[in-house]
């Protein structure tokens, strides 16, 4: 048995006919072929899986993928816009906010979020907004400070502008 | 600009931005799980719910039904192939698949192969296992109990669960320092069993190609050269026919260092169905299946005068290392690194004894950035010291500069036989109470004491022994521990450099791009770095252990000097002058005494390529290749400060502020070195306050999720305060040492003694980690428990 799950991920539409019990994180990436977004746990704890439905975080290993039928995703794949990063992709180079890279798409995602709601987090502000996120290898620091980079550098189009 | 109107050359060595951020952050990396084949399929591992049972029947008959399943394997179809057990990277077997007996809960018994991922899971529970369970084990202090059920009766003539006994140092020498000392004091303590969770599992793609005989192995692996020399000795098949591929990793931690038995069905599986074959562990499997780390059962023992003059340290330890060895590290060392247990401290004796066993646990032990167990080492003797502080009423920063070696004593031989090669230990611990402002902390501390507040702050000074390691002292399974170079010089003037080691995650296409460049005087941007594919790199044992840069960064650094001495040949038939009138400053050859004639490293290879009559005996090309045999360990060290806040009430840790000064001598990136230091230190929280893989008395795994298992948020962790003071290592070819594990080895005593400090008020001398709330809590109740147990 399939169901028909229809969605738009990061302006581009899809159709796909999959198992009911098919989760959001393997359609992105089974189906879709998305695999910019990563399974780290299961059980809601790690957010390697985090995308955007409807314009808000969610853990997509935790979503069916026909529970996001008729709804708009963004992944990390969406960030970079005409060829140009968004600020939260340019922090997490200029401050180190990566090694594996395995957690960061999940954490660029939050931090878009974060910063397109609350565009000048401080610190307090900031690690809350990831702390349903894992990174084993930062320390969270460096993440910290390229949301801060990038609070700092928001892109001259964009909604929150900041400096200059 | 120099002095002879020429640019210099672009640096080398600093801070630059990471080459491989670029993928990542777009989404665009290429891990394991993102290798799609054509006609890929996809294997699931049946596990035992129990720890230990006989095997009495397997049925797969139902399984095999299943419509979209392609194969089935049991330890039977394995032991046909001669595949049931394989060597681990210790002097052990492991079983790939169980035929006789189950021996740790999750342990392999069936993998079944399917059209996709869901549908092979779907087919494990159709598989049908007839257990007869058998008396459990999981305390190591009851392991070698009379009557205690023996796990390996697979091994001819084992009636116990003894493993080995391994020591060092001078039993004799140190009694007597013991005898005659106005001081002695002992404390137990359990550094309990955890695991190092790189945030992406273990898994594989294995691809065999029926016409060409060729594997090829995409694989969660930090040793991707060691795997596939150990499957052509397993499996019989030949080395040259065998890739493996380690691609974009997601944290390693040591957690990657082993083969698993997941990695040899999928092999079986892809050479005997002729598809390629995906298998994924997930979180449950990876913490409950593969490489723990720890579960060291210590008694340690110091000596010293009464005004604070450390003598003598002696350590028992019980080390658990599950169900079968396979604790990786390197052979001639059964307890790992541990004899670095004498620390930063000039003694006057020490030894050590320690006994390892097999409970009905995981196999591993050496993991989770351990620098082979030198983490157990630092915590014992950076625990103990804090013990003797309390005992003797001495504070227990002014304690470690009255024991710390001195500069002027490296090199400096322990008394058990490692030779330290540089540091300035009271240099690197006083700048990091600079940075703490201790002084003022204690203040604080005390006029906090006074309102009934409990606030702590710890030290551990720390000394690690990385970058194994010379050949004649260091291998594994018999392969000496050295690592190769290539690099290559196209005519244009870019570089290939190819290496051994591979990044999973510490920046080695950015921090080797930039040895090159320091050597050559050539762009870090126009050096490419090979790593990760055995048919593209030399042969060398991997990264682990903090070993890449004191080992591959040397072999890179004598690979470029190698190439440097070929240019200079050749700049001598370009400039028509005798090569030992030539000086190099980086990026050209010059004519001594005319600094306008000269050639940059571009100029010389394209002429190197081209018609110019070389000298004699000259190839035409500046490529060179290299294996690097390190003469000794690099030993960095660092001085680490903890401040905490415990709440009485509930026993809640909070870790306010965190100091670390490291000296890793040589930084050929700090930002990436800091980054280094940043993740160990978020393990040190963890491990200190929160993570433990306990068993109930059944022999069930208690941490098998990330509900379970708990690791460090954003939210636990402060924001870093970092040092650094630097001791170039005298022997490495520029001065560095290895960093990678620094932090998480020198850490978690920093908060265990800062917690334990904040309990003082209680007369609280130790607690086992993790020191969750209820830990705490019932430390300051007097009676702290053991972590590693569940609580009947």
């Amino acid at each position: 048995m399939t169901i028909r799950v229809a969605v738009t991920v990061n302006g581009t539409d899809y159709a796909r006919d999959v198992e009911p019990r098919l989760l959001l994180i393997h359609f992105l990436r089974d189906e879709l072929g998305l695999t910019g977004s990563h399974w780290g746990c299961d059980t809601s704890n790690c957010g390697s899986c985090v995308v955007w439905l409807d314009a808000k975080p969610v853990k997509s290993c935790t979503l069916l993928a026909a529970m996001a039928h008729g709804h708009v995703l963004r992944t990390v794949e969406g960030l970079e816009q005409g060829g140009q990063l968004d600020p939260v992709q340019q922090g997490f180079i200029e401050c180190h906010g990566l090694q594996c890279g395995f957690c960061t798409p999940g954490m660029l995602m939050t931090a878009r979020w974060l910063l397109d709601h609350y565009p000048d987090p401080d610190e307090a502000q900031i690690r809350e907004a990831i702390s349903g996120q894992v990174c084993r290898c930062t320390g969270y620091e460096n993440i910290v400070r390229s949301i801060r980079w990038a609070a700092e550098h928001s892109r001259a189009d964009g909604a929150a502008e900041g400096e200059a | 600009m120099t002095a002879d109107g020429h640019s210099p050359a672009p640096g080398g060595f600093g801070r630059m931005p990471r080459k491989e951020d670029q993928r990542f952050i777009r989404g665009k990396g290429m891990f394991v799980d993102d290798v799609r084949l054509p006609g890929m399929l996809y294997g699931a591992v049946l596990r035992s719910p129990h720890p230990h049972a006989r095997v009495l029947s397997i049925d797969t008959i139902a399984a095999e039904g299943h419509p979209k399943v392609k194969a089935v394997i049991t330890g039977e179809t394995l032991a046909g192939l001669n595949l049931a057990w394989m060597p681990t990277l210790f002097a052990d077997t492991q079983a790939v698949l169980a035929t006789d007996k189950v021996r740790f809960q999750g342990q392999e018994v069936a993998f079944v192969v399917a059209e996709d991922s869901y549908s092979a899971r779907d087919a494990l529970e159709l598989i049908d296992v007839e257990y007869e369970p058998l008396p459990v084990v999981v305390d190591a202090l009851r392991a070698l109990d009379p009557g205690a059920p023996v796990i390996r009766d697979d091994r001819p003539g084992r009636t116990d669960n003894h493993i080995f006994d391994w020591e060092t140092g001078d039993a004799a020498a140190t009694e007597a320092v013991f005898r005659d000392a106005e001081v002695t004091v002992a404390q137990d303590m359990l550094y309990p069993r955890v695991h190092p969770a790189p945030l992406e599992t273990c898994g594989i793609v294995a691809d065999f190609d029926q016409v060409t005989g060729k594997l090829t192995v995409w694989e969660t692996t930090q040793a991707p050269h060691a795997h596939r020399t150990l499957y052509a000795m397993v499996a019989g098949l030949p080395e040259h026919k065998i890739r493996v591929i380690s691609p974009d990793i997601g944290g390693g931690f040591g957690n990657k260092v082993p083969i698993y038995p997941g990695y040899v069905c999928a092999i079986v599986a892809s050479m005997t169905t002729g598809k390629p074959v995906k298998w994924m562990e997930d979180r449950s499997e990876n913490l409950m299946s593969t490489s723990f780390a720890r579960d060291f059962h210590m008694h340690g023992e110091l000596a010293a005068t009464r005004d604070g003059k450390i003598r003598a340290v002696r350590v028992k330890v019980l080390a658990d290392h599950g169900a079968f060895n396979g604790a990786a590290q390197p052979s001639k060392y059964p307890a790992g690194f541990f004899g670095v247990f004498t620390g930063s401290y000039d003694l006057e004796a020490a030894y050590c004894q320690v006994t390892g066993v097999y409970t009905n646990k995981a196999p591993g032990g050496v993991a989770y950035s351990c620098s082979f167990r030198i983490t157990e080492a630092v915590y014992l003797v950076e625990r103990m010291v804090d013990v003797l502080a309390f005992e003797l009423g001495i504070d227990p920063a002014e304690l470690r500069l009255r024991n710390l070696l001195r500069p002027e004593q490296f090199p400096y031989t322990c008394q058990t036989g490692w030779v330290y090669d540089s540091g300035d230990y009271p240099r690197t611990l006083r700048l990091a109470m600079d940075i703490a402002g201790y002084e003022k902390l204690r203040k604080e501390q005390e006029a906090l004491r006074a309102e009934g507040r409990l606030m702590g702050i710890g030290l551990s000074f720390f000394t690690e022994a990385v970058g194994a390691g010379p050949r004649k002292h260091m291998d594994i399974l018999g392969f000496g521990m050295a690592d190769g170079a290539e690099l290559r010089i196209h005519p244009t003037g870019t570089a290939v450099l190819r290496i051994s080691v591979q990044t999973q995650g510490q920046g080695h296409e950015t921090t080797f791009a930039q040895i090159v460049a320091e050597e050559l005087g050539i762009s870090p941007d126009n050096v490419e770095v090979v790593h990760g594919d055995t048919d593209q790199t030399p042969f060398g044992l991997g990264t682990y252990g903090s070993r890449s840069t004191p080992v591959s960064g040397a072999a890179t650094a004598v690979v470029a000097r190698k190439v440097r001495e070929r240019a200079r040949i050749v700049a001598s038939a370009m400039l028509e002058v005798d090569p030992a009138d030539l000086e190099w400053e980086r990026g050209r050859w010059f004519v001594r005494g005319d600094p306008d004639q000269g050639k940059t490293i571009a100029e010389i290879a394209l002429a190197a390529h081209s018609s110019l009559e070389l000298p004699e005996g000259t190839e035409g090309q500046l490529d060179a290749a290299c294996v690097y045999n390190p003469p000794n360990l690099t030993y960095p060290c660092g001085a680490y400060i903890c401040v905490v806040d415990v709440d009485p009430g509930t026993g809640k840790v909070s870790v306010r502020r965190f100091i670390a000064v490291d000296d890793c001598g040589v930084r050929i990136n700090p930002m990436i070195v800091e980054g280094q230091v940043h993740g160990g230190l978020a393990d040190g929280i963890g491990m200190a306050l929160m993570e433990v893989i306990a068993f109930d008395a059944d022999g069930n795994c208690l941490g098998g999720s990330f509900m379970d298992y708990l690791l460090p948020t954003s939210l636990e962790c402060p924001s870093w305060e970092l040092g650094e003071t630097v001791t170039p290592s005298p022997h490495h070819p520029f001065g560095a040492k290895g960093v990678g594990e620094s932090a998480t080895v020198g850490s978690p005593p920093a908060v265990v003694n800062a917690v334990i400090d904040a309990l003082r008020p209680y007369g609280v001398r130790h607690a086992d980690m993790p020191l969750t709330p209820a830990q705490v809590w019932r430390a300051i109740q007097g009676r702290p428990l053991r972590t590693d147990l569940a609580i009947g």
